[in-house]
């Protein structure tokens, strides 16, 4: 068993050939730690996650998961290893045409053959680690969006995975929800003995939970380190991103040509 | 939606379905046609066949005791070859008659047998000797006509 | 038209074609898989007998109050028309005929695809675009085997039901119409009807007709949610296809299986 849950050593990916998403993407997330990737829209972070998640195979490079390299694994192995890992999508994900119940129950269900009365003590216990065991027997369309995320993060963690993997989960909450989220994966992290890595652009909140964090910028691995040297660090768009800066390395005009010219104006 | 509730509507559903199917095949349809009897199969040549066609009736005094299987033409004797199969239940002598016969002035045509005074009851395989074509209606009125001229000139001659 | 629009209207065409060929291609192949990957469907049967609900008994009141009409106009129509040769008792074989190998199955198809099918794939094109499908797929259920099986089985299922009521429905609304309303002998209506319909050749046609039917409408509908663009536009423009590509294809089947079924006579 190796120290490291996830190697992702010199990956590369592209979704069309000729077209790369990613460069050379090297990270090393060791056991036990809660890391962040972080970067702006569209940088390709989401994607990173994905091919931690196995979802997708790097086009270049290789990545290492749970010991297990994801470029060779056939449909019965990747299922084996999806079942250590717990994922937690941008909107929470939950099966609409199910109660909140079912919901947490549906892996249990589906990869385990314990007893409903086991099942239910169960998916009351991971509903009362997120707070809401008293909405058990609700509708996910009724509930809000930070509810809804909660519910799935008891989802996500049902089998007591070893790896969670957060897509953006505190996009689009109230203050408190963002807090309760925070505090919920920080816990989670910790309580479990997992591994955890979110992807996020909500630099500050992330900040103060993660153990590391890593920044992606149009798809290349520009910085890395503990969340105080981050803070405190010198690079430009670092230093942009984790401030909040409208102007820096990354430019606020989109490419466009001379002003003048689009004004129509004569040659000044 | 509780699961005793879909299960209650689902049976439901297909009970009424089959239930559909049930009424379709006896009450609509000619599930006496549908016997698992045995049949065997006589042949007949006509001169002509009018508009007789595969799975036309076999009727003999009005009912159906058969079904015409196959329409072949011979072409050692230039006549249509009728292949019928007849209901296992209904014995003929093996001098019965075919004719192919029309059900109302412009129905579909049908065999029509008549069962003659053998003995000897008909065999799968067994060719009837007797039969008589369809009225093709040109020929009808052919003859008409021919039988009225003669009338005609009958009737001059005598004068 | 200079040369370039005529060469470019031909690449479009070809293009066109080959988009279609490709996507027929796709399609089979997604047909296989999940025929072969329908054990849990078959085996999990309650999953199965729900979408019998949402697709056959939802689909009912249409169904019924459909084939009422269309058995009563054809009831009005064909005793206008027979009565003309005075042929106006064969009015129960010209209504059950025409219901039985016909009518039945396609228009309870052409309602069936509008209603179910249209229904199957936004269910289906919306759990994609919600990461529902997604989520099932990180949590080691395949998505094909417990979301979309079941609801291919269950149209299938529903389908030749659902075209036997309506043939039944149709020939009561000709009964209503013709004896009780016109006035046409009540024995000769169904002693004719009797008569004229043959158990294989006219009722088990139809139904193998209606089979093909739900087997053609059920993979179209799946295989067009499943493939949708995960917007709300693309699982709208999915929808639309799903009815239009179903109603074309009944019709089109329809015209194969009649000329296979009913070349009656000597046409051989």
């Amino acid at each position: 068993m190796s120290d490291s849950v996830v190697e992702i050593e010199n990956v590369s990916f592209g979704y069309q050939a000729g077209r790369r998403v990613l460069h050379e993407i090297d990270m090393r997330v060791p056991r036990g730690k809660l890391v962040g990737i972080m970067g702006q829209s569209g940088c390709g972070k989401t994607t990173l996650l994905r091919i931690i998640g196995a979802a997708l195979r790097p086009t270049e490079g290789s990545a290492r998961v749970l010991d297990v390299l994801t470029n060779e694994l056939d449909g019965d192995a990747l299922y084996a290893l999806r079942c250590k890992m717990g994922m937690l999508f941008q909107f929470g994900a939950l099966f609409t045409d199910m109660s909140v119940f079912d919901n947490v129950a549906f892996q249990m269900r589906e990869h385990t053959d314990l007893p409903e009365d086991q099942i239910h003590d169960l998916v009351m216990m991971k509903l009362q680690a997120v707070g809401l065991r008293g909405a058990a027997r609700r509708m996910p369309s009724e509930l809000s969006g930070g509810m809804a995320r909660r519910v799935a993060l008891a989802r996500a963690s049902a089998l007591d995975p070893q790896l969670m993997l957060y897509d953006e989960p505190f996009t689009g909450l109230d203050p408190i929800s963002f807090g309760v989220i925070a505090r919920l994966i920080r816990d989670m992290n910790d309580s479990l003995g997992a591994t955890s890595i979110i992807v996020t652009h909500d630099v500050q909140e992330a900040l103060d939970i993660v153990d590391y964090c890593y920044f992606v910028a149009d798809g290349r691995m520009v910085a890395e380190g503990e969340p105080h040297a981050v803070r405190d660090s010198g690079q430009p768009f670092v230093e942009q991103f984790v401030h909040g800066k409208a102007d820096g390395p990354v430019p606020f005009h989109y490419q466009a040509p001379a002003y003048g010219a689009d004004l129509e104006l004569e040659s000044a | 939606m509780n699961r005793s509730t879909i299960d209650l509507w689902v049976g439901l559903f297909v009970a009424a379905g089959f239930g559909a199917l049930l009424f379709l095949a006896l009450k609509v349809g000619n599930l006496a046609s549908f016997t698992t009897n045995e049949s065997y199969q006589v042949q007949a040549k006509f001169a002509n066949i009018g508009g007789l066609k595969i799975r036309a009736p076999v009727k003999s005094a009005g009912v159906v005791v058969g079904r015409v299987a196959g329409i072949h033409f011979d072409t050692e004797t230039y006549e249509a070859i009728v292949t019928m199969n007849v209901d296992g239940r209904y014995k003929f002598p093996r001098d019965t008659s075919a004719k192919v016969l029309t059900s109302g002035l412009l129905g579909e045509q049908y065999v029509g047998l008549e069962a003659g005074g053998d003995g000897m009851m008909l065999k799968n395989g067994d060719r009837l000797r007797l039969t008589q074509s369809a009225v093709v209606l040109e020929n009808l009125i052919g003859q008409f006509l021919y039988n009225k001229a003669a009338e005609g000139s009958e009737g001059k001659d005598k004068k | 038209m200079s040369e370039n629009a005529v060469r470019g209207f031909f690449e479009r065409i070809g293009r066109g074609v080959t988009a279609r060929m490709w996507q027929l291609g796709y399609g089979a192949r997604f047909l296989f898989y999940l025929v072969v990957h329908s054990g849990t469907a078959l085996r999990r049967f309650r999953l199965t007998m729900r979408e019998v609900y949402y697709a056959g008994v939802l689909s009912l009141v249409i169904i019924l109050v459909s084939g009422l009409f269309v058995g009563m106009v054809l009831g009005l129509q064909g005793y206008e028309t027979l009565q003309r040769f005075g042929a106006s008792e064969s009015l129960g074989v010209l209504v059950a005929l025409s219901l039985v190998r016909e009518l039945g199955p396609v228009v309870a198809g052409l309602l069936f695809a509008s209603r179910a099918g249209s229904a199957i794939t936004a269910e289906i094109g919306l759990m994609k675009a919600t990461e529902q499908i997604s989520a099932m797929e990180m949590m080691a259920v395949d998505p094909i085997a417990r979301v979309v099986a079941p609801r291919f089985w269950g149209g299938v299922l529903s389908m030749p039901l659902l075209a036997a009521l309506f043939s039944a429905m149709g020939i009561f609304g000709g009964y209503i119409v013709g004896v009780e309303l016109i006035g046409i002998d009540r024995g000769a209506f169904w002693s004719q009807m009797q008569a004229a319909v043959d158990v294989r050749e006219d009722i088990l046609n139809g139904v193998i007709k209606s089979v093909v039917f739900g087997l053609a409408v059920s993979w179209i509908a799946v295989f067009e949610g499943y493939d949708a663009t995960p917007t709300a536009e693309g699982v709208s423009r999915a929808t639309t296809r799903t009815v239009v590509t179903s109603s074309l294809a009944i019709l089109a089947l329809d015209f194969v299986l009649t000329a296979l079924m009913f070349t009656g006579g000597n046409a051989r």
